[in-house]
Parts: C-alpha cells; sequence; structure tokens
C-alpha cells in the first residue's frame, strides 16, 4: 500500500533534482526496478508447468490434452515407458482382465517398501530374532501395522499369483506366441511362493519354526540328494551332508538356518525375482501386448497344420 | 423382467438341494467354538477369502464363456452371417475410437487398483493382528504342526504318498506340467478370449488341477487336527485321539484273499506285483484320458432323444471337432500330456480315494521305495 507513495516521491525527486543525485536516491531507483522486475517474473512462475525445472523433469508439455502429448507422457516417462501409447479399446475392460497382474506387482512393491522398513528394526540371530518382532510390536511406532501390513500383503499376493494364473488359462492367453512367457510366469509363481515360506522362519517363534521344520524334512526325502530318500544311502547321503543340510546349514532348523532364510528372503529370491518379472513384462509388449479380448475364431476358421 | 427371474424345475430342485446340504451342514456341526477357531486363525484368512474369491472370479469367467459360446454357436450355424457379423460380445461402434490412450485412460485404472488396495491393506492390518506364537521351542511339538496354508497341498499330500513323491517329485510334476501347458495344448482357438465350447477339455484338465490344489488345502486346514486325524468341520480336536491303523499294502490283501502266501513273504514277487499293478494303472488312466478328451458337448447330442440314449450316444460317439484337435496333436504332445495326466492329475485322487476309502496302504512295494 506504501508502494506507491514512496513510488511518486522518487519520481518527484528524480525529475527536480537531478544534478543532485544522491547515493540514496540512487539505491532505491535500483531497487524499484528489482522490485518491478520480481514482479514480472513471478507472474510468470504462476504456471509451474512453464518452469526450466519442470520441463527439466518431464521433458514434455502436459499442459494440453492433444494426442501427442498423451503418447508422450507415457512414452518418456521411465515408470510408464512398459506400456505402450495406445491400446485396444476393449484391453482395459475389467470383467475380461481382472488385473490381478498388475496387483501382483504393485504387492511386490508394497513388500520391498514394508520389508526394507523391517529391516531396520531386526537382527536375524537366534538371541536377538523373537525380541525384535515384540519390540516391533510394542515400541516401534506403527511397527504393528507396519509387520501386519508384511504378513498380509504377502498372503494377498499368493492369491492375486493364482488368480492371476486363472484368468490366463480361461482365456487361452497361454497360447502363441506367449507360451514362454507362461514359463517364465510359472517361474515367478514358485518364487513367489518361496519368498513367503523363507519370510515365515524369521520370527523365530512355534509356527514358523514348525512349518519351516515339517517343510524341510520333505527335503529330507528327495530321491538320491536325501539321506533317507529312495538311493540316498546307496549314493553316500547322512543327515550331515544331503540337500536338507545345505538348505538349513545345518542337521536341524537353528541360527544357521535362520541366516540362510533372511539372506533368500530379503536378498537372494528377490533379486531373482526381479529379473524373472523384468522378462515377463517386456515379453508382454513383445508378443503384442494382452491378449484379448481378442474376436472369437470359429471351427472351420482352423488353419491345417504346417508340415515341413 | 418377469421372465429373467422365473424360477424354472432344474433351478428349484437345485436350490432346494442346496438348502438341504446347507441345513444338514449346519445341523452336523457340534462345535461351533471349534470351526471358529480355526476359520478365524489370523493365518488361515487367506483361505476363508478364497472359498469367496475363487467362485466370484470363476463366476466372471464362465459368464463371459457362456457369451461367447452363445455368439460362436450362432456364427458357426450360419456361414453367411459369419462372413459379415461382428466378432465379439461387445462390438465395436462406429463413431467409437478402435484404439485409446494409456494416459489416461488404463493410468487410471491402475492408479485406482492400487489406492483400493493399498485400503483394503490398511483396513485388514488395523483390524488383524499377524500371528506370534511363543519363542522356538524344538523340544516342544506343535501339534498339529501345520505349514504354511498355500502348502498344506502337499503337506496333505504326504498322508497319500511317501516324502520323496509327496515333497519332492509331485510338486517338481506340477511346475514342469504347468511349464508344459501350453506346448501339449495343440487347439489354435480359444486364444485371447473367454470360452470353454472350444476348449472343453484344457480348461476342464486345468480346472480339475486347480481344484484338486485348493480341496487339498481345504482338507488340510479344516479337517487336518492333532496328529493330523480326521476331524470333520465341527468335530471336536480331541488331542488323546488314537487312530487304530488299519492301512495293508495291495499285495497283502491279494495274497489274503487269493491265499497266494509267496507274494507277501518275497520281495521280487512283491516288487513284479507293484510293477504290475502300477503298468495296469498307467494304462487304464491312458484309456480313460483318450475316452475322455474325445467326448464333446453334451448339447451336440440330439436333443429330441431322450436322456439316457442321448448319454449313451455321449458316451460312445467320439465327437468331430475333439477328433479333428487330436489330429493335431504330435505323439510328442499326446504321451507328454498323458504322463503328466496320469501322474499328476488322475494318481492324486486315485491314491486318496485308495487310502481313505479302501484303506490301502502301497501298491507297490521294493526294498528301495514304496508307492
Amino acid at each position: 500500500m506504501e508502494e506507491t507513495p514512496d513510488k511518486k516521491d522518487t519520481k518527484q525527486l528524480t525529475e527536480g533534482e537531478k544534478a543532485n543525485t544522491s547515493l540514496v536516491g540512487k539505491v532505491r531507483e535500483g531497487a524499484t526496478s528489482l522490485k518491478e522486475r520480481a514482479i514480472e517474473e513471478a507472474k510468470t512462475y504462476k504456471d509451474p508447468q512453464d518452469t526450466q525445472l519442470w520441463k527439466s523433469i518431464f521433458r514434455v508439455s502436459h499442459d494440453r490434452s492433444d494426442p501427442r502429448n498423451r503418447s508422450l507422457a507415457v512414452l518418456s516417462n521411465v515408470f510408464l515407458h512398459l506400456h505402450p501409447a495406445k491400446i485396444n479399446r476393449d484391453a482395459v475392460r475389467y470383467p475380461f482382465t481382472w488385473g490381478m497382474g498388475g496387483i501382483t506387482f504393485y504387492l511386490f512393491i508394497v513388500l520391498t517398501f514394508t520389508g526394507v522398513l523391517l529391516m531396520f528394526y531386526y537382527h536375524p540371530t537366534k538371541a536377538d530374532a523373537f525380541k525384535d518382532i515384540l519390540y516391533l510390536e510394542h515400541d516401534v511406532p506403527f511397527g504393528k501395522l507396519l509387520r501386519n501390513m508384511h504378513r498380509w500383503a504377502a498372503h494377498l499376493m499368493v492369491i492375486t499369483t493364482w488368480l492371476h494364473m486363472f484368468r490366463v488359462v480361461l482365456t487361452g492367453s497361454y497360447k502363441r506366441p506367449r507360451e514362454f512367457n507362461w514359463c517364465v510366469g510359472v517361474v515367478l509363481l514358485v518364487l513367489t511362493l518361496l519368498l513367503s515360506f523363507t519370510g515365515y522362519l524369521l520370527p523365530d517363534d512355534q509356527l514358523g519354526f514348525w512349518a519351516v521344520t515339517v517343510g524341510t524334512n520333505m527335503a529330507r526325502a528327495t530321491p538320491m540328494l536325501g539321506s533317507e530318500g529312495p538311493f540316498g544311502i546307496q549314493l553316500g547321503m547322512t543327515p550331515f551332508n544331503d540337500v536338507r543340510f545345505g538348505l538349513l546349514g545345518g542337521s536341524i532348523v537353528d541360527s544357521n538356518a535362520l541366516l540362510r532364510s533372511y539372506i533368500w528372503h530379503c536378498i537372494g529370491i528377490p533379486l531373482v525375482a526381479s529379473i524373472f518379472m523384468a522378462v515377463h513384462f517386456w515379453r508382454i509388449r513383445k508378443d503384442g501386448g494382452i491378449s484379448g479380448p481378442a474376436p472369437v475364431m470359429l471351427e472351420p476358421e482352423m488353419k491345417a497344420v504346417k508340415k515341413k | 423382467m418377469a421372465k429373467r427371474f422365473a424360477l424354472s424345475r432344474g433351478k428349484l430342485i437345485t436350490l432346494l438341494v442346496v438348502v438341504v446340504l446347507t441345513g444338514l451342514a449346519v445341523w452336523s456341526v457340534h462345535d461351533w467354538h471349534q470351526l471358529w477357531k480355526i476359520s478365524s486363525a489370523p493365518d488361515n484368512v487367506p483361505i476363508v477369502a478364497m472359498l469367496f474369491l475363487v467362485p466370484f472370479f470363476t463366476w466372471l469367467g464362465v459368464r463371459q464363456s457362456q457369451a461367447n459360446d452363445q455368439l460362436i454357436a450362432k456364427l458357426e450355424e450360419d456361414p453367411k452371417l459369419a462372413k459379415s457379423h461382428h466378432r465379439k460380445v461387445e462390438p465395436w461402434r462406429p463413431g467409437w475410437a478402435r484404439e485409446i490412450h494409456v494416459w489416461p485412460y488404463l493410468v487410471r485404472i491402475e492408479f485406482l487398483a492400487t489406492v483400493i488396495v493399498t485400503i483394503i491393506l490398511f483396513v485388514w492390518s488395523i483390524t488383524l493382528n499377524a500371528p506370534l506364537e511363543e519363542p522356538a521351542n524344538p523340544n516342544l511339538t506343535m501339534n498339529p504342526s501345520k505349514a504354511p496354508w498355500y502348502f498344506l497341498g502337499l503337506q496333505e499330500m504326504l498322508v497319500y504318498f511317501d516324502p520323496w513323491i509327496a515333497g519332492v517329485v509331485m510338486p517338481s510334476l506340477i511346475m514342469v506340467g504347468l511349464m508344459v501347458f501350453p506346448y501339449v495344448d495343440s487347439n489354435p482357438l480359444g486364444n485371447g478370449y473367454y470360452t470353454f465350447r472350444q476348449r472343453r477339455f484344457a480348461v476342464g484338465m486345468f480346472a480339475i488341477g486347480f481344484l484338486q490344489w485348493i480341496l487339498l488345502i481345504v482338507i488340510g486346514t479344516f479337517i487336518r487336527g492333532p496328529g493330523w486325524i480326521w476331524f470333520w468341520p465341527g468335530q471336536t480336536w480331541d488331542h488323546n485321539a488314537v487312530v487304530y491303523d488299519r492301512n495293508r499294502d495291495l499285495h497283502d490283501i491279494v495274497a489274503g484273499m487269493t491265499g497266494f502266501s509267496m507274494l507277501s513273504t518275497s520281495w521280487v514277487l512283491k516288487a513284479i506285483f507293484g510293477l504290475i499293478v502300477v503298468s495296469l494303472f498307467f494304462l487304464v488312466g491312458a484309456l480313460f484320458f483318450h475316452w475322455l478328451m474325445l467326448r464333446g458337448g453334451f448339447d451336440r447330442i440330439d436333443p429330441s432323444l431322450p436322456w439316457w440314449k442321448r448319454i449313451k450316444l455321449w458316451m460312445t460317439t467320439p465327437d468331430e471337432f475333439e477328433k479333428k484337435l487330436l489330429s493335431r496333436t504330435s505323439l510328442l504332445q499326446y504321451l507328454t500330456f498323458q504322463f503328466f495326466a496320469i501322474t499328476v492329475l488322475l494318481a492324486m485322487p486315485v491314491k486318496l480315494v485308495l487310502r481313505l476309502v479302501f484303506t490301502i496302504k502301497y501298491v507297490w512295494v521294493t526294498p528301495w521305495f514304496n508307492v
């Protein structure tokens, strides 16, 4: 409010006594022009999409929704570029897709996020593991929520993986040219189950201990590689050198087993699963995107089998 | 509108049967507390959820299959119409874009899905705590000591097979069997749309496998109690229950019945006897699957005949379409399928019935392994 009279004062001063310009006047003059410039510039910042910062991050303008920009929004974004720019109109129909594959991937992200947070509070040792869970449940802020969410997201991921597989079978989506991607998917299913299973032991409670004991006792019976399996004894297998010993790092479920399952759970299997996931997603694109809903084919349209 | 809700006699009978069965199930429960204790165990909640999710998504898939199958039937009846008619249940209409932009039309669905899943997870995590038992104690065995629910199928299989089959061979066969599935399915139809009519056998085989897996998990969760003893849902888990093991090996039963006692004394004869039985099982299994894969739709049999004649006709005449599919299948594909179908899909229920109904322990006993 006081700016206007100030301005007038300065103007009067400069106009009236040009010869007698003081240092104060010069500074005032400079400040005024700087302020005016700042106001001018600030006006352009009102649209953040016009800033250099914005453009450096997003590379293309999103302010117009013309087809080119919509395509570029997907193509120039590292997280979205797995998608094509355009898809078939029907390919987004939920009754067809069920969305279970995408949800499975999202649950993997949730599990990675909550899992990393849990790792801050957990020591994979017999002395600390169980205490750490109690600490998480009772003292760590939101620790109980964190553990619960990790547990339930893992269970949910097993379910969504199965349902995804079920949908792929019902729509015949494993057929040419997607046979190989189905195989990658089967490997991912097994890795999902193993991820969940290795995590089961980590709280070091009775539940996990006996589940893993039951699970690994089966490994004892592996043909040829287990001490109690067919042809195991003939091949020199004992409880101290068979496949179960390798899994547990000992002949009983103890500290080595805890450490091994921790490393498989947090590093080994997620790493392998990530590689398979990358292939799985990449192959979806390469095999022509989602399989349908495709137009139905009729019996007379079956082509004869090619003979070489 | 009135017609949509009209009850046919068939539907009425089905409804009545469902009501009676539900009533019987409720009536047979003696111990509601036990049932509640099992189904409300936090780690069992996923199975309870699956009991609803699997039927829902099955219904969703079946509904779309039926719609597609009707369209296919209509077009196959009228080849002239097939040339000009649309090929989707919800066809493209003039004025619609054939392709849509991923941004925003797909990305917004994905975003919505993540939001919904996040909300579900938060509600689930706030209302239900992850289980934590007492600290691990190797000297105190949990009874029953159960694997995580998704592996209960394998644990339940331990009842019917020795650990090397149930724990190692079967899981490997299931995995490899799933992987070869697309390579043995030589049917080019039904790629990318829901249909049952065109893929009767393939969908049926997968559904049987999936159902078996779920069934074993349900048995392992709701029925197996302390000592892995069979308790019906609603029965109290008796920790002191002892079941007298009546199971006998097949060769002992045969030796007792025929008086040919040599069979249960010489291991060579036992092994040869078992080998013959298992070979016979494979032979009969192969014939069964061969017969099954040539059955067509029941609706393809002349509907003017009485139902018993239709069933007889259905059982004796191979379907033309299924025959065509079989002729496209290579010998390698056929044999691979037969191997996995018999060893995984058939052996499991057959051994289950042999063990639970006929109390037969092993069918093939050798000094190295028993089946």
